[in-house]
C-alpha cells in the first residue's frame, strides 16, 4: 500500500503530515511512502531528508492519488476530488462541523479515520493527537504571552533593583494547560490554575502550581466519563466567574484552556476582568478558534485593550512546526500499527476496536459518525459507592435506647435470678470472670494490626492453662481419670510450648 | 516441695497478671518482645504452683508427659515455615479443645453421685452449678476440637476449602443448639448421666465440624481468631467446674481478647459479627460469569523492570499468592534494588491480606523488611493515585474495585485497596482463576492493568536481574 503526504494547503499552515524518522517506521510496517515536492519545507523538513529516509519525492497530482492519505487539516472537496475511489484518508477531520466533506468522502467510498476520534484511554495514548498538539499549544501559549509581556517572569534581585516575578493563572487544566503550568513555572513564575474538575488538583500541583479551590462544591460529578471536562451549572459559574475577577486584578498573565466539546467556548473573562488588569498584562486564549474564553478576544489577532494585550492566535501548534509535525507524524505511526498489526503493508479496518471504531467516521459508503458512545473515564464510578458507604453506616449506628435498656435490664435480671440461688463462691468467681472480660477487651482493643499473628498465637499458649486442670485431676485414683488427665497435660504442653516458642520466632523477625 | 494455699493463690495472682502483662505488650511493636516473656514467665509460676499444691499426687506422670509434649510442641514451632502459620495456630487450637473436653470429664466422673439423695437446698445448687458448668466446658471444648481440625485441613488443603453447602445448613445448625440445650436440661435435672454427656459431645462435635465446614476459606482469618476466643471460654469454663480463678481469669482473658480481635477483622472485612459466630457466612455467593469484563494485557519481566527503573514511587501489595510461592526474599531484593536506585518503595497490606490475620506482616517481617515501610490499608489508600507502579503480587480479593463498585457483587461494601487508582498496576498471578472468594476480579482488565504470569517467586527474581 502507498501512503501519500500531500503538502498542507491551509494558509498559514506550516505543519505537515509525517517527518523523516516516521517514514521510517512506516517502511518497516511495510508501506510505501511518497510525499509530494516541498511538503515539508515549512516544518524544515527537506525533500531531501525524506528522499534518505526511504520515500519518494513526487507531483501533487501523483500523491493524492496514494491508497492512504496521511492529512494534518480537513481535505477540501477539491482535494477530495482528485482520490482515488476507495482510497483511505487519515487526519484531523471535524467531522461534525464538516459534513459536506464527510458526504464527498462518502461518495467516493472513501474510509476516512479522524484524528480528533482518538479516545481517551491508555491503549490510545500513543495516538492521541489532540494530546501531543495541546501539550504544544500549551508551551507556545507561554512563550507567545512572554513575548508580549515587557518583564521577566522570574524573580529577580539585583544591583539595579528587585523585580518581582510574574503571577500566571490557567484555566483549564488539560493537556494544554498542564503544559502552559510546567512551562510558566519552570520561566519562574508563580503558577495558579482552576479547573472544573476537582481531580486534577494532584495534577496540577505535581506541575508546580498552586490550585484555585472554590468554596462551592458541584452537587454532581463534574467529568463526563469521555476524559473532558463538561458545562457546569449556573452556581457554579457564579462562584467560578468570582473567583476569576478577583484574580485577575492581581496577576500579570491570564492563559485560558477552557473548551467543551462540540460548544462555543465559555465565556470566563469578561470585558470588565480585563479592565481590572495591569497595564502591561497579557491574556492567551487557547480557545479562540472555538470563540474565545475571554470577550474581547479576536481569533487569530492579539488585541491592545487599553495596555492590556489579549493573544487569540489560533496557529500556535503551527508555530512550532517541526515538533508538531514530528509528534503527529508519530501518532500516525501508531495508529499505523494498529491498523497494519500483519506489518504485511495494508491496513484492516476492525470495527471490533473501540479506538478503531470511534476513530472511523467514514466507512466505504457509509457515514458512521457519531460513534456508539464508550466510557473511558474512572471517575464516574464514584457515586456508586456512596450507597454502599450509607449501608455501613447504618451498621454502626448504636442500637435503638429500647432494645438496649431492654437488654441491660434483661442481663440485670438474669444475674440477679442466678445470684440468688447460686452460692457465694459461684458468685466470687463470676465476679473475677467477668472483669476478666473487660480487662482482656481493653488490653486487647487497640492492638497494631501487624501484631494480630503473634498475638494470636501468645493468647493461643497462655489458653493452655487449661493444663492447671489437668494437673489438679491427674492425681485422682481412678486410672480412667488419671489417662485422660495425662492426655490432656501432654497435648496442653505442646500448646503451651509451641505457641511461645512460634510467638518468639514471630517476634524476632519484627525489627526497625 | 510443697506450697502452702495461700502461697498458690499468691502465685496464681502474679500468673494472672502477667498474662495481663503480656497481652497488653503483645499490642505494640516495641513491647511486643517482653510481653512474650511475661507469658512465659507467668506460665511457669502457674505450673510450679499447681504442681506444688499438696493435693496433687501423681507428679511423675505430669513430668513425664510434660517433657514428651514440651518436646513435641519444641520441633514443631523450629520445624514450621513461616507460611504454615495459620495452620499450626490451628492444629494448637484443636489440643486446647481437646484438653478442655477430657478436663470437663474428669470432672464429671470425680463427682460422687451416690450421694445426690442426701444433698441440702444448697448443696443441690452447687451440683447443679457444677454440672452446667461440665456440660458447656464440653460442649465448647468439643466445638473448638473439631472445628480447628476442620480449619486446619482447610488451610493445609486436605479438605476442600470451597464453603460446605448442606441444604438447610442454617435450620441444621438451629437444631443442634436446640438439641444441647434440652440435653443440657435433662442432665441437669438427672443430677448427671453418662449418654446424655456422650450424646452432647458427640452432637458438639458434629456442630463444631459443619460450623467450620460451610465457612469459606477467604474467610480463615476471623474462623480461627474466632476459635482462638472459643478455647479461651473452654478454659475459664474449666475455671468455673475446678473452683480454679486462675483458669477463670486465663480464659476469659483469652476469650475476650479472641472475640475483639475477630471483630476488628470482621469490621475491616465489612462482615456481620453475628454470622461469623453463628458460622455459615461468606456463603450465598453468587458467581457471576456473563459479564464481559473486555480484555487483559499481557507483561513479562523485562519491561516491568523498565518500568520500575521508570517510576518515582512504587507500591507493592502482597496477598496469599506471595505466602505460596515463598517470594518474599526475592520481594525484599528488589525493593532494596529499587530503593539504591532513589525510587520510593512501600508495602500495602490489606487487613485480611493471606489466611491469618498480619499473615503478611510475619512474611515481610520473617524477610526482614524493615516494617516503618510497611502500611496499612487505611495509612496507604490516599497515596494511590500519586503512584507510578503498583505491584500486585498474589494478591486478589483484597485488590478487587467491584468491592467499592459493584453493589450486587458478593464482596460489596468490603473495603479493598484502591490500587486502580494508581498510573499502572502490574498483576503477578499463575492465571486468570478468580480469587478465594470466587468473584471475577475486573482489575485485570482495566486500561492500566497489566498481567504478569507465572510463579510470583520467579516472576520476581527475573525482574530484580532485569533492574
Amino acid at each position: 500500500m502507498i501512503i501519500g503526504i500531500p503538502k498542507e494547503a491551509l494558509l498559514g499552515e506550516n505543519r505537515v503530515a509525517s517527518a523523516p524518522t516516521a517514514v521510517v517506521s512506516l517502511l518497516k510496517l511495510g508501506f510505501e511512502v511518497q510525499v509530494q515536492k516541498g511538503c515539508g519545507t515549512k516544518a524544515s523538513f527537506t525533500d531531501q531528508e525524506f528522499i534518505d529516509a526511504g520515500a519518494s519525492v513526487t507531483t501533487k497530482k501523483n500523491v493524492w492519488q496514494s491508497d492512504l492519505i496521511f492529512k494534518v487539516n480537513p481535505p477540501t472537496i477539491e482535494e477530495i476530488a482528485s482520490m482515488k475511489d476507495g482510497a483511505y484518508l487519515i487526519g484531523f477531520i471535524a467531522p461534525a462541523q464538516n459534513e459536506d466533506i464527510l458526504a464527498a468522502l462518502k461518495d467516493k467510498k472513501i474510509t476516512t479515520l479522524a484524528m480528533e476520534m482518538v479516545p481517551r484511554m491508555t491503549r490510545s495514548q500513543s495516538m492521541d493527537a489532540l494530546s501531543s498538539m495541546a501539550n504544544i499549544a500549551g508551551y507556545r501559549a507561554v512563550i507567545e504571552a512572554t513575548h508580549q509581556f515587557g518583564r521577566f517572569l522570574t524573580g529577580q534581585i539585583t544591583a539595579a533593583g528587585k523585580m518581582p516575578p510574574a503571577k500566571v493563572m490557567i484555566i483549564g487544566a488539560g493537556v494544554a494547560g498542564l503544559a502552559a503550568i510546567g512551562t510558566a513555572s519552570s520561566l519562574g513564575a508563580i503558577v495558579r490554575a482552576f479547573d472544573t474538575r476537582p481531580e486534577v488538583k494532584e495534577q496540577i500541583e505535581s506541575m508546580g502550581a498552586e490550585f484555585l479551590e472554590l468554596d462551592y462544591e458541584e452537587p454532581e460529578d463534574t467529568g463526563s466519563g469521555d476524559g473532558y471536562a463538561k458545562e457546569m451549572s449556573k452556581a457554579f459559574i457564579d462562584a467560578e466567574m468570582a473567583l476569576f475577577a478577583e484574580q485577575a486584578k492581581d496577576v500579570d498573565i491570564i492563559i485560558t484552556t477552557a473548551m467543551i466539546p462540540g460548544k462555543p467556548a465559555p465565556k470566563l473573562i469578561t470585558t470588565a476582568m480585563v479592565e481590572s488588569m495591569k497595564t502591561g498584562s497579557i491574556v492567551v486564549d487557547l480557545a479562540a478558534a472555538g470563540g474565545g474564553n475571554c470577550e474581547l478576544t479576536e481569533a487569530g489577532k492579539v488585541v491592545n485593550a487599553n495596555g492590556v494585550k489579549i493573544i487569540g492566535y489560533t496557529d500556535l501548534v503551527s508555530r512550532l512546526p517541526n515538533q508538531s509535525s514530528q509528534l503527529y507524524a508519530n501518532n500516525l505511526v501508531s495508529l499505523a500499527k494498529l491498523l497494519c498489526k500483519e506489518k504485511d503493508g495494508t491496513i484492516n479496518i476492525d470495527f471490533d476496536d473501540v479506538v478503531i471504531r470511534n476513530m472511523t467516521v467514514v466507512n466505504q459508503n457509509e457515514i458512521t459518525f457519531p460513534p456508539p458512545p464508550i466510557q473511558v473515564s474512572a471517575a464516574p464510578v464514584k457515586p456508586k459507592t456512596e450507597p454502599v458507604k450509607a449501608i455501613e453506616v447504618k451498621a454502626e449506628e448504636p442500637m435503638s435506647p429500647v432494645k438496649k435498656y431492654g437488654m441491660m435490664a434483661a442481663g440485670a435480671l438474669l444475674f440477679g435470678w442466678v445470684a440468688s440461688v447460686a452460692p457465694a463462691d459461684f458468685l466470687s468467681h463470676f465476679t473475677v470472670f467477668v472483669l476478666a472480660c473487660v480487662i482482656g477487651y481493653n488490653v486487647v482493643w487497640n492492638v497494631s494490626h501487624s501484631l494480630h499473628t503473634p498475638l494470636m498465637s501468645v493468647t493461643n499458649a497462655i489458653s493452655g492453662i487449661i493444663i492447671v486442670g489437668a494437673i489438679l485431676q491427674v492425681g485422682n485414683s481412678s486410672p480412667l481419670i488419671q489417662l485422660l488427665a495425662g492426655v490432656a497435660i501432654l497435648i496442653a504442653t505442646i500448646n503451651i510450648v509451641g505457641g511461645f516458642v512460634v510467638t518468639k520466632r514471630m517476634l524476632k523477625m519484627f525489627r526497625k | 516441695m510443697e506450697f502452702s494455699q495461700g502461697l498458690i493463690s499468691a502465685a496464681y495472682i502474679v500468673a494472672a497478671l502477667l498474662f495481663i502483662f503480656s497481652l497488653a505488650g503483645l499490642s505494640k511493636q516495641q513491647t511486643a518482645e517482653t510481653g512474650n516473656w511475661y507469658g512465659i514467665v507467668g506460665m511457669a509460676i502457674a505450673l510450679i504452683a499447681t504442681i506444688a499444691d499438696p493435693r496433687v499426687d501423681n507428679v511423675w506422670i505430669i513430668l513425664v508427659t510434660m517433657v514428651i509434649g514440651a518436646i513435641i510442641g519444641l520441633q514443631l514451632a523450629k520445624k514450621v515455615e513461616m507460611t504454615q502459620m495459620p495452620e499450626l495456630v490451628a492444629i494448637l487450637h484443636s489440643f486446647v479443645g481437646l484438653a478442655a473436653v477430657l478436663v470437663g470429664f474428669n470432672s464429671y466422673f470425680e463427682m460422687d453421685h451416690s450421694v445426690a439423695a442426701t444433698f441440702t437446698d444448697s448443696q443441690q445448687m452447687a451440683d447443679n452449678i457444677h454440672l452446667v458448668e461440665v456440660f458447656l466446658g464440653v460442649f465448647i471444648g468439643s466445638v473448638t476440637f473439631t472445628g480447628s481440625i476442620v480449619a486446619f485441613g482447610k488451610l493445609r488443603g486436605i479438605i476442600n476449602s470451597a464453603a460446605l453447602m448442606l441444604p438447610q445448613r442454617h435450620k441444621l445448625n438451629l437444631v443442634a443448639g436446640i438439641i444441647a440445650i434440652i440435653l443440657l436440661v435433662t442432665f441437669v435435672q438427672q443430677g448427671g448421666g453418662d449418654n446424655t454427656l456422650y450424646l452432647m459431645t458427640f452432637i458438639a462435635l458434629v456442630f463444631g465440624w459443619h460450623l467450620v465446614a460451610s465457612i469459606g476459606g477467604a474467610d480463615m482469618p476471623v474462623v480461627v481468631s474466632m476459635l482462638n476466643s472459643y478455647s479461651g471460654w473452654a478454659a475459664a469454663a474449666a475455671g468455673f467446674m475446678l473452683d480454679n480463678d486462675l483458669l477463670i481469669v486465663t480464659g476469659a482473658l483469652v476469650g475476650s481478647s479472641g472475640a475483639i480481635l475477630s471483630y476488628i477483622m470482621c469490621k475491616a472485612m465489612n462482615r456481620s459479627f453475628i454470622s461469623v459466630i453463628a458460622g455459615g457466612f461468606g456463603t450465598n455467593v453468587v458467581i457471576d460469569t456473563e459479564t464481559d469484563y473486555g480484555d487483559h494485557i499481557e507483561i513479562n519481566a523485562e519491561s516491568v523492570a523498565d518500568m520500575l527503573n521508570g517510576a518515582k514511587s512504587v507500591i507493592i501489595t502482597p496477598g496469599y499468592g506471595m505466602a505460596v510461592a515463598q517470594a518474599q526474599y526475592p520481594v525484599y531484593e528488589m525493593t532494596q534494588a529499587l530503593k539504591a536506585k532513589g525510587i520510593d518503595v512501600r508495602f500495602a497490606i490489606h487487613p485480611v491480606a493471606g489466611r491469618l490475620p498480619g499473615h503478611m506482616n510475619v512474611l515481610l517481617a520473617e524477610a526482614k523488611v524493615p516494617y516503618d515501610i510497611v502500611l496499612s490499608m487505611d495509612e496507604i489508600n490516599d497515596d494511590f493515585a500519586k503512584t507510578d507502579v503498583v505491584l500486585v503480587i498474589g494478591a486478589n480479593d483484597t485488590v478487587n474495585p467491584a468491592a467499592a463498585e459493584d453493589p450486587t457483587s458478593p464482596i460489596a461494601g468490603m473495603p479493598v485497596l484502591e490500587v486502580w487508582h494508581a498510573k499502572n498496576v502490574i498483576v503477578f498471578k499463575r492465571s486468570m482463576s478468580t480469587g478465594y472468594a470466587g468473584v471475577q476480579n475486573p482489575l485485570f482488565f482495566k486500561d492500566n492493568t497489566q498481567m504478569l504470569f507465572g510463579d510470583a517467586k520467579d516472576s520476581v527474581e527475573q525482574i530484580f536481574k532485569a533492574l
